[in-house]
């Protein structure tokens, strides 16, 4: 398989450990990656809650460029950077107007053929007995809560992807791994992103329900498909501890990390010494379990 | 003082028409379920509900929703747009509020965030791509908070996390061509 590869800002800075760990499984995996030439930032929330038409065009310029590199598809990790691009797209094939406007300033030509496909979708649709067969370290009775946020599914008019309420993908892709993914109620709430940044009090209690939903139902680590969640969950934890006085430590890891992991790819390789909170410890303990 | 009150009607069809059209929302489809309310995650701190920035436009009320906090915290998580049971894209139509607010300046009630999406865009503008630590270091600086996440930045840095020099795009230019020409369609608008 091969794709465009749109990595995106977060993951050349802050979420390098999330492009490390896609970087290290796809090319396990046979996956051919091919980073967009010139790629720019997707505009993210600032510009479509600046300007609608920034917003798209900022997305479209990326998309262009990916139809230019002449594949079909194109890879992208980051939650938020999908949800951007596959807007991006819907908008372009269904309002003319809009569509009319974008072209003009973006400059390049844009056909609108391009497939748009977030990285947890695409590795959720390879074969389960194949993706099997490279577990070498299995990670024991693990209990892991796959959370998936806002982005890859919601709305599903826009990401057409799994269940918005009870998504499963990732719990699959965690199960080949040995580990027992956990059936919990908040996959799906909202981590407060860019608020992390802005209004950082609202953000800090959905992290705090977040984080207890998760230790209540017997996690010993958190996996997530997203820069801003994973930064908000494991970076900003200290900061929940401190307004409210709890003692909160939970490991949260780019799922591409524990998959890379169980197919035994070194734990320097996939970034996991990066992290606030260190995930090793609970690994081991997940492995000691088994044994 | 005599109000005008079919100046005051036309004023609010004309918005409340703008509105639908740039959200491609219909705000009558709307029967105040309290669907979006009830998901809301952000609702907690919230000064008017989901629900009642729709019934608010409905009604043909401007100020109270531009004005609102509710806009600038709504996270776009679509959470509401996704369990409406009349279709209604809820988190469009917040987007298309903030974008009303911000060309009229009426950012009073969401300053930090619109601070925050302003310094973002400044830096996409400027290299193409969004610096993170350029940015988060221009919101301390015009927010007076000048420590916030200082213990965050260190760590980051420390583990190698942390892009201390912009990475630039070749074709800036292009970047710039794409604000310039689409601030001026909306400033002939």
């Amino acid at each position: 398989m091969r794709f465009s590869y749109y990595a995106g800002c977060s993951l050349h800075a802050t979420a390098r450990e999330f492009d490390l760990s896609t970087r290290a499984l796809c090319s396990r995996l046979g996956i051919e990656l091919a980073e967009i030439p010139d790629w720019s930032c997707c505009g993210a929330t600032a510009a479509h809650s600046t300007s609608h038409l920034l917003g798209v065009a900022l997305a479209v310029r990326n998309l262009a460029l990916a139809e230019a590199q002449g594949r079909d598809d194109v890879l992208v990790p980051c939650a938020a950077c999908y949800h951007r691009l596959v807007t991006a797209k819907k908008e372009m094939a269904e309002n003319p107007r809009v569509r009319e406007q974008v072209l003009k300033v973006v400059g390049h030509k844009f056909t609108g053929q391009v497939r748009v496909r977030s990285l947890l979708e695409v590795l959720a649709a390879l074969d389960t007995e194949h993706l099997g067969s490279r577990v070498v370290r299995p990670l024991g009775d693990l209990r892991v809560a796959c959370y998936y946020g806002c982005l890859l599914v919601k709305p599903p008019a826009v990401t057409g992807f799994d269940d918005p309420e009870h998504p499963q993908s990732m719990d699959r892709l965690v199960r080949i791994t040995g580990a027992e993914p956990l059936d919990w109620d908040y996959k799906t709430e909202c981590c407060g992103a860019a608020l992390g940044v802005a209004n950082e009090q609202v953000a800090l209690k959905l992290v705090r329900d977040i984080l207890e939903a998760a230790l209540q139902a017997g996690a010993d680590c958190l996996v997530c498909a997203c820069p801003l969640c994973q930064s908000n969950l494991d970076a900003r934890q200290s900061h929940v501890n401190r307004a409210y006085g709890t003692s909160l430590k939970l490991p949260v890891m780019y799922f591409t990390q524990l998959l890379g992991l169980a197919f035994g790819i070194g734990e320097r390789e996939l970034g996991l010494d990066t992290l606030f909170v260190d995930p090793r410890p609970a690994l081991a303990y997940g492995s000691a379990k088994k044994a | 003082m005599l109000l005008n009150l079919s100046t005051a009607v036309r004023d609010s069809a004309a918005f409340v028409s703008y509105v639908e059209s740039a959200s491609g929302q219909r705000i009558s489809d709307c029967y105040q379920c309290g669907k979006c309310t009830a998901g809301c995650p952000v609702s907690f701190a919230m000064d008017l509900m989901p629900h009642q920035v729709i019934r608010l436009l409905q009604l043909g009320f401007r100020d109270e929703p531009l004005n609102s906090k509710t806009i600038w915290l709504c996270a776009t998580c679509a959470t509401c747009t996704t369990r409406c049971p009349r279709n209604v894209d809820l988190a469009r139509l917040m987007d298309t509020l903030r974008n009303v607010a911000r060309q009229e300046g009426r950012t009073g009630a969401g300053k930090d965030v619109a601070l925050f999406n302003e310094v973002f865009l400044e830096s996409v503008r400027r290299y193409g791509r969004a610096h993170e630590l350029g940015i988060g270091l221009r919101h301390n600086l015009r927010t007076g908070r000048l420590l916030k996440d200082n213990d965050l930045a260190r760590t980051w840095f420390l583990r190698g996390r942390l892009q201390v020099r912009p990475s630039k795009v070749r074709e800036v230019a292009e970047i710039e061509r794409i604000f310039g020409e689409i601030a001026r369609m909306e400033d002939g608008e």
